[in-house]
Order: C-alpha cells, then sequence, then structure tokens
C-alpha cells in the first residue's frame, strides 16, 4: 500500500516540477528585452539633440587606457600576419596604426589582439577590442544583427579560382566537367555553387572541413582547381611546393569588400575610424607620403591639403582628436599606397596587383569625400 | 486504553528507512530535473541573446550548396532535409558496405588466428595487434593521402583488365546502364524471388517433416539464377547494356565511379574493425569445448564440416552481442568521414549547420540519428542471437 502511495507521491511530484518548467519561461523574458544600446536620437526634434548615451564613450576608454587595442588577423601574409620576430604585418594591421596615430599621435600606441574567425564580433561586442580589422567581409547580417558597423572597405576582394598553369585552364568553362575543391561552411561554398549554376558549367565539389586539408587535396591534384578569396589564394600560394606552377585564372565570383568594423552606439568612434581610412585615400591622392609630407606641409597651396594636414579650419577637433591627426598618420604610417606596397606590392611574395583597390582615377573604387 | 498505546513500536515517519530512502530517490530525481532545467534554461537564454529561437523549419530553407555524389536527387536548390536525407543514405551505405566486407574479412582473421599452420596463424596475429593499437582517424587520412590520392592523375589513368580505371579522381567500374525493357525485367526479377521463395518455403516445411536436411539455399539460388537468365533471354533486347569507363575531359565519363573519399573510408573501416571482429570470433571459436571438437572429430567430419556444422552453431551465440557493438562502433566511426571530405550524415549536418547557424537543432537531430541507427542495429541483432541460440537440455 505504502509503495502504491509514494509511487504516486513521486509522479505527483515530478508532474508539479515540469509544470513549473513549462509556465517558468514566460516572466524571464521581459528582462531580456531591455536594449542594451542607446535609443537613436529623435528625428523631429528643432534643437541640437543631447548626443545619445555611448557617444564618444570609446575615445574616453581608450585615451584614459593609453593603448589602442585593435582585433587583427595573425595568419594571413599580408592581412594580418606575425612575423618570425614577433611583429605584425598587413594592411589590416597598418591601418590599426594609422588609428593609432590619428587618436594619440603615436602609430605604436597600439596593442594587437589575435582573434579567430568565430569569435571576432563576440570580442567587438564585449568591448575587448575597439576596432576590429580583420580582413572581414561587410554584409547585411554583419552590419545589423551582430550589433557593428562597417566603416569604409579598405580592401576590396572577391572570390577566385586557382588551377595549376600546367592545365591551361583560362576561364571558368574551362572547368567543365572537372572537380573543384572548396572549404566547407564557408560562403565561398555558396558562390561557388551560385556561380556555376548561373553559368550553367557542370562540376564536381570537393569539400574539406579546413583550409588545409582543401589546399592539401589541391596539392595532391585531387581537383583541377581551388576557390576562396583572391587574397586567400595569393597567401596560400606562397605556401604550395611550387607557386609558379599554379595561377588565379581572372574572374571575379563575388564581391568581397574588406574593411574595420567597429561597435554600434558609439558614432564619434565611428567617424574617427571612417576619416582614418578617408585620410589614408587622401593622402594617395593628393601625393602625399611619408617621405614628403613635411615639404607639403611647408610649401601647401591647395587649401583642402592645407586643411587635410590641419593648417588651417579645425576638422580635428571635431573628430575628437588633435588638429594634425592626419599629418600623423602620413608621416607615420603613410598613405593608402604605401600601405598597399608595403604588405601587397609587387615586392612582396603576396603581391596582389591593385585592380579595384586603385584611385577611381585610375579606374579604382577608392574615392574619399572632400576634407571640408 | 488510548488508541496509541496499542501501537507503541510504531517507528515516526522521519525515522522510518523506507520512507528516507523514497525521500533521498525523489530529491536525486529532482537534483537531476533541476539541472537539466537549469542548462535548458541557460540555452534558451543565450539562444534569445544572439535573438534566435529553436525550431526546425528552417530545415524547409533551399540549401544552396551542392553535394559530390548522393544516392538521391540532389541539386543546390534542395532543401536542407533533402541534403540532410543525402547525407543519411550515404552514412547507410558506407555501413552497410563496411558491415558486409569487416564481417566477411573479420570471420576469416579470426579462423586464421587458430590455424594450425603457424605462418598463417602468425600473420593473422600481427594483423590484429596492428589494427587493434592503431588510431583509426590517423588510418583513414592514411588511405586518403597515402594511397587513394597517390593513384596516377586522371590523364596517366591505369586500366585493370575488365575495363576497370584507377586514377586519383576514383576508381571506376564497368557498370550496367538500363535499356528501354529494363522495367519489364525488374517485374520478371521480382517474380523470380517470389518463385524462389516459395519453393524454399516448401522446401523447409518438408525438411521438418521427413527430418532430411534439403539443399533449401541451392534451391533458392539455383531457381533465383534461372528466371533471371530465362528472362534475359526472352525479352526482346538486353535489359541492360555495358557501360566501360573513359576519361573525358576533366572527369570520368560512363561506368561507376568510387570516389577516393568514399574508397578511403570504407578501407580504412572495414580493416580496422575487422580486426576486433577476428577477436570476437576467435573468442567465440575457443568457447566451444575441446570435447565438441575431437567428438566431431570421431564421427569422421573433416576440418571444414567440423567448423560449419559443430563449431559455428555454438560460437555464434557467444559472437553476436560482441559483434552488434561491432557493428555499432563501426556505424558511428563512419562519422569520421569529415576527415576525408566524404558527404555523409554527419559532414552534411556539419555544413547546414554552418550556413543555417542552426547548432542545437543540427545536433540534436544527428544524436537523434545515430541513436536510432544504433537501437535499431541493437534490436535487428538481439532479435537474430535468440534464433541462433542453441536450444540446451
Amino acid at each position: 500500500m505504502s509503495r502504491k502511495f509514494s509511487l504516486i507521491l513521486m509522479l505527483l511530484l515530478a508532474a508539479a516540477l515540469l509544470a513549473a518548467c513549462g509556465a517558468a519561461p514566460e516572466p524571464t523574458a521581459a528582462p531580456d528585452a531591455a536594449p542594451t544600446e542607446a535609443p537613436p536620437p529623435a528625428a523631429d526634434e528643432p534643437a541640437l539633440p543631447p548626443p545619445p548615451a555611448g557617444y564618444g564613450a570609446t575615445l574616453d576608454t581608450v585615451l584614459d587606457r593609453g593603448v589602442l587595442i585593435c582585433g587583427v588577423n595573425s595568419q594571413v601574409p599580408g592581412f594580418g600576419f606575425i612575423e618570425s620576430d614577433g611583429s605584425f604585418s598587413g594592411v589590416d594591421v597598418d591601418y590599426c596604426r594609422a588609428l593609432a596615430a590619428a587618436v594619440f599621435g603615436d602609430s605604436s600606441m597600439v596593442e594587437f589582439r589575435p582573434v579567430t574567425a568565430a569569435e571576432r564580433f563576440t570580442a567587438l561586442q564585449s568591448g575587448e577590442i575597439d576596432v576590429l580589422s580583420r580582413n572581414t567581409t561587410w554584409s547585411t547580417v554583419r552590419d545589423t544583427e551582430l550589433g557593428g558597423n562597417f566603416v569604409h572597405t579598405t580592401f576590396y576582394d572577391g572570390q577566385g579560382m586557382m588551377v595549376p598553369a600546367a592545365s591551361g585552364i583560362t576561364t571558368l568553362a574551362g572547368l567543365e566537367g572537372g572537380t573543384i575543391c572548396v572549404q566547407t561552411g564557408t560562403t565561398t561554398e555558396l558562390n561557388l555553387s551560385d556561380v556555376m549554376a548561373a553559368e550553367g558549367i557542370s562540376y564536381t565539389p570537393a569539400v574539406f572541413e579546413d583550409a588545409d586539408s582543401t589546399f592539401a587535396a589541391y596539392a595532391e591534384e585531387r581537383c583541377d582547381a581551388v576557390t576562396t578569396d583572391k587574397s586567400g589564394l595569393v597567401s596560400r600560394r606562397t605556401v604550395l611546393a611550387d607557386p609558379a606552377a599554379h595561377v588565379i585564372l581572372d574572374v571575379t565570383m563575388s564581391k568581397e569588400p574588406l574593411g574595420p568594423m567597429v561597435r554600434h552606439g558609439d558614432d564619434q568612434w565611428f567617424d574617427i575610424a571612417q576619416w582614418t581610412v578617408f585620410a589614408l585615400i587622401a593622402g594617395e591622392e593628393f601625393d602625399i607620403t611619408t617621405a614628403n609630407v613635411d615639404d607639403v606641409l611647408a610649401s601647401a597651396t591647395n587649401p583642402e591639403v592645407i586643411r587635410l594636414l590641419g593648417l588651417e579650419g579645425d576638422l580635428g577637433l571635431k573628430l575628437g582628436l588633435s588638429n594634425d591627426w592626419a599629418y600623423n598618420i602620413i608621416s607615420q604610417v603613410g598613405n593608402y599606397e604605401e600601405v598597399y606596397n608595403r604588405s601587397l606590392g609587387p615586392d612582396t611574395p603576396t603581391y596582389i596587383p591593385r585592380g579595384l583597390n586603385s584611385l577611381y582615377t585610375e579606374g579604382g573604387l577608392l574615392y574619399s569625400p572632400p576634407f571640408r | 486504553m488510548s488508541k496509541s498505546n496499542l501501537l507503541p513500536t510504531k517507528i515516526p515517519i522521519w525515522r522510518d528507512e523506507r520512507y528516507l530512502k523514497l525521500l533521498a530517490q525523489i530529491a536525486f530525481a529532482l537534483g537531476v530535473l533541476f539541472f537539466g532545467y537549469y542548462f535548458y534554461q541557460n540555452m534558451v537564454t543565450g539562444l534569445r541573446q544572439q535573438g534566435t529561437t529553436l525550431g526546425f523549419s528552417f530545415l524547409n530553407n533551399t540549401a544552396g550548396f551542392d553535394l559530390a555524389e548522393t544516392l538521391i536527387d540532389y541539386s543546390r536548390s534542395s532543401k536542407y532535409w533533402q541534403a540532410f536525407l543525402a547525407g543519411l543514405y550515404n552514412t547507410l551505405l558506407v555501413s552497410a558496405v563496411g558491415i558486409f566486407f569487416s564481417t566477411v574479412l573479420g570471420v576469416i582473421l579470426g579462423v586464421a588466428r587458430l590455424s594450425a599452420n603457424p605462418l598463417v596463424k602468425w600473420l593473422a596475429a600481427a594483423y590484429l595487434e596492428l589494427m587493434r593499437n592503431l588510431s583509426l582517424l590517423v588510418f583513414l587520412i592514411f588511405w586518403y593521402l597515402g594511397v587513394f590520392l597517390k593513384l596516377p592523375l586522371l590523364r596517366e589513368a591505369i586500366f585493370w583488365p575488365g575495363g576497370i580505371l584507377l586514377s586519383n579522381r576514383g576508381i571506376a567500374l564497368p557498370w550496367g546502364v538500363p535499356t528501354d525493357v529494363y522495367p519489364a525485367y525488374r517485374l520478371i526479377l521480382l517474380a523470380g524471388l517470389l518463385l524462389a521463395f516459395g519453393l524454399a518455403f516448401f522446401l523447409h516445411q518438408r525438411g521438418l517433416r521427413t527430418g532430411r536436411p534439403p539443399l533449401t539455399i541451392m534451391w533458392f539460388l539455383a531457381t533465383f539464377l534461372a528466371v533471371a537468365v530465362f528472362g534475359w533471354l526472352a525479352l526482346p533486347g538486353a535489359p541492360l547494356t555495358l557501360d566501360l569507363p573513359r576519361v573525358e575531359g576533366l572527369g570520368i565519363v560512363g561506368g561507376n565511379t568510387l570516389s577516393p573519399e568514399f574508397m578511403a573510408l570504407v578501407s580504412g573501416l572495414v580493416l580496422y574493425t575487422a580486426a576486433f571482429i577476428g577477436e570476437v570470433v576467435r573468442a567465440g571459436i575457443q568457447s566451444v569445448s575441446k570435447g565438441q571438437l575431437e567428438a566431431a572429430g570421431a564421427l569422421g567430419l573433416n576440418g571444414f564440416q567440423t567448423l560449419r556444422l559443430v563449431v559455428f552453431p555454438q560460437a555464434l551465440q557467444v559472437i553476436i552481442p560482441p559483434l552488434t557493438s561491432q557493428y555499432l562502433n563501426l556505424t558511428k566511426n563512419s562519422s569520421l568521414a569529415i576527415a576525408v571530405g566524404y558527404a555523409d550524415l554527419f559532414y552534411v549536418s556539419n555544413t547546414i549547420l554552418n550556413q543555417s547557424g542552426r547548432a542545437v537543432e543540427m545536433i540534436t537531430l544527428v544524436m537523434l540519428t545515430y541513436l536510432t541507427f544504433s537501437l535499431l542495429t541493437s534490436l535487428f541483432m538481439n532479435w537474430y542471437n535468440s534464433r541462433v541460440r542453441v536450444v540446451e537440455r
């Protein structure tokens, strides 16, 4: 009798607990909905609205700390890479130096923090890094859901295709019926499928879990071609047995605009990060280099150059920086062309022709808004 | 004379061992439920902070990626669940082929291990020891990068007699291509199968009645083959034409191509699992008492007859339970396919997970699927075990 009773008791208890479990999630929903970001300023107010909470907070934090923390890649030569002496190099890394020069007047006041592809957005959201400069593609989801804002693109990349030079293949159509190596779980895999379907080329994918096994299989000629971002192909080619035996086809299968990313909610920091890119581009537009910046400063006649270098006006102060911020960038890091050639120029093993990354006057996409 | 005086020995409830035990069990059950609930809530809260909720409706979204080899119709515009299904079938294929070949090889190894011939015995022992002490993942990668990708390039492909093509793009076998009359031939095959089953049943019944063992399997095969051959000749044209593989452009055309990934996975799994099955078989054979062998010898049975009629029927009941777990191991180990790029269940699920961001759902789905495989295999093997159990008197 007591046995039966205890069984019923236990069942009742379990049922009560389950009911509690079922009911519990409802009330917890409300507090989570509280916004973590400042509401946008009301647009219909006539007077200057008070700056939203968070405005200027990042710059204050960085200045207090005395060093800029920049999330970078450490494994892609030409973009973000640790050299054998422990120093960092690459265009993404040099952007961080330029930002440090703009903020502190000293390009060395930056701490590089290598982040993986998976942890980069979390690192930015949580404030572990001040800016993310890690060959990150600008896309809608990343610009909205992931809580970040992309500033102007620093490198226009695109998905490319690499084949052995001996194969004589020059176009995608030449791969009809062939096998293509690709890494799983990437946008690359989806782009490949899209492009080949659009062009009506039949192929067999050979899909691998990581970049190393993908390129190992390509090296064994398991496939006729391998595809990933062009920048990735270029840097991977340097570690193949005979780099000269592989060519990258002159096709671009997708748009991959790579650029720095900052957190939502601090427009001042966004402006600083954004105009640092424009200062680099404007430096190249006006032919101001590390070598000649002092001469230009002494003899400048172009009013825009004078404003850019801070001799006239208060553009730097409007950003919350000192007026010689752009001078510091160019004198310590260089203009866009210098940054590019240092890591991706013809004299480097990771040479990538400028292509879209030329000034608009030379058929590229680099274009700086006016400094006024 | 109050009533309580009549029950002076009644133990209070808080000191009653039966209730205390019950209480401890309830407390433990509550604890387990609480922890389960806590972790579930933790996950749901985490997901909500990311702005996602649980649900399986995403399986109806377009997959958008291609798969190299599938048993069902699949293209980039198929749905996620179709991709999942394609992976599921590939896993079943690898498991079925793997279980078949590893059983055959395992039985041979187990018997060889106990052979009276020292060379055979020594070779089998060396093989078993080597294989059982290797890591399967390393072994698979060895077969993939070290063997199948080292085959000649496609433009230098080797042809073996019988039209078999060997290259590092795959091993292609000649294959039958169905013609117009193939549907009709399929009906004939079905009829032959039914006829053979009917005959086998009749023979089996008669065998039970007369006590004379009929050659049921022989008759079954003979009937089926006779119908198959007769049907082939009777039809207006051949139902299948032989298609020889050849190299055309960048790929292999014709025949049936077994990809290096598939070959590496199956070879690795078979050679590895066969070693364990060999040990299981050896243990089973050794469990049969020596007296049985001597009795068989006294009856004048030769070595093969002893094995087939005396040893195996008795060894099977020792062999089958551990054999079941080896089959389960092989099926579960097939998820290592991801290391050699074969599109099995886990590999495809991983891709879906990456593309859709639905980690919790996909991992749950994969775990449930492997669990179902395992339970079904166990059920079948338990049923088979109860069937082959020798009735002991």
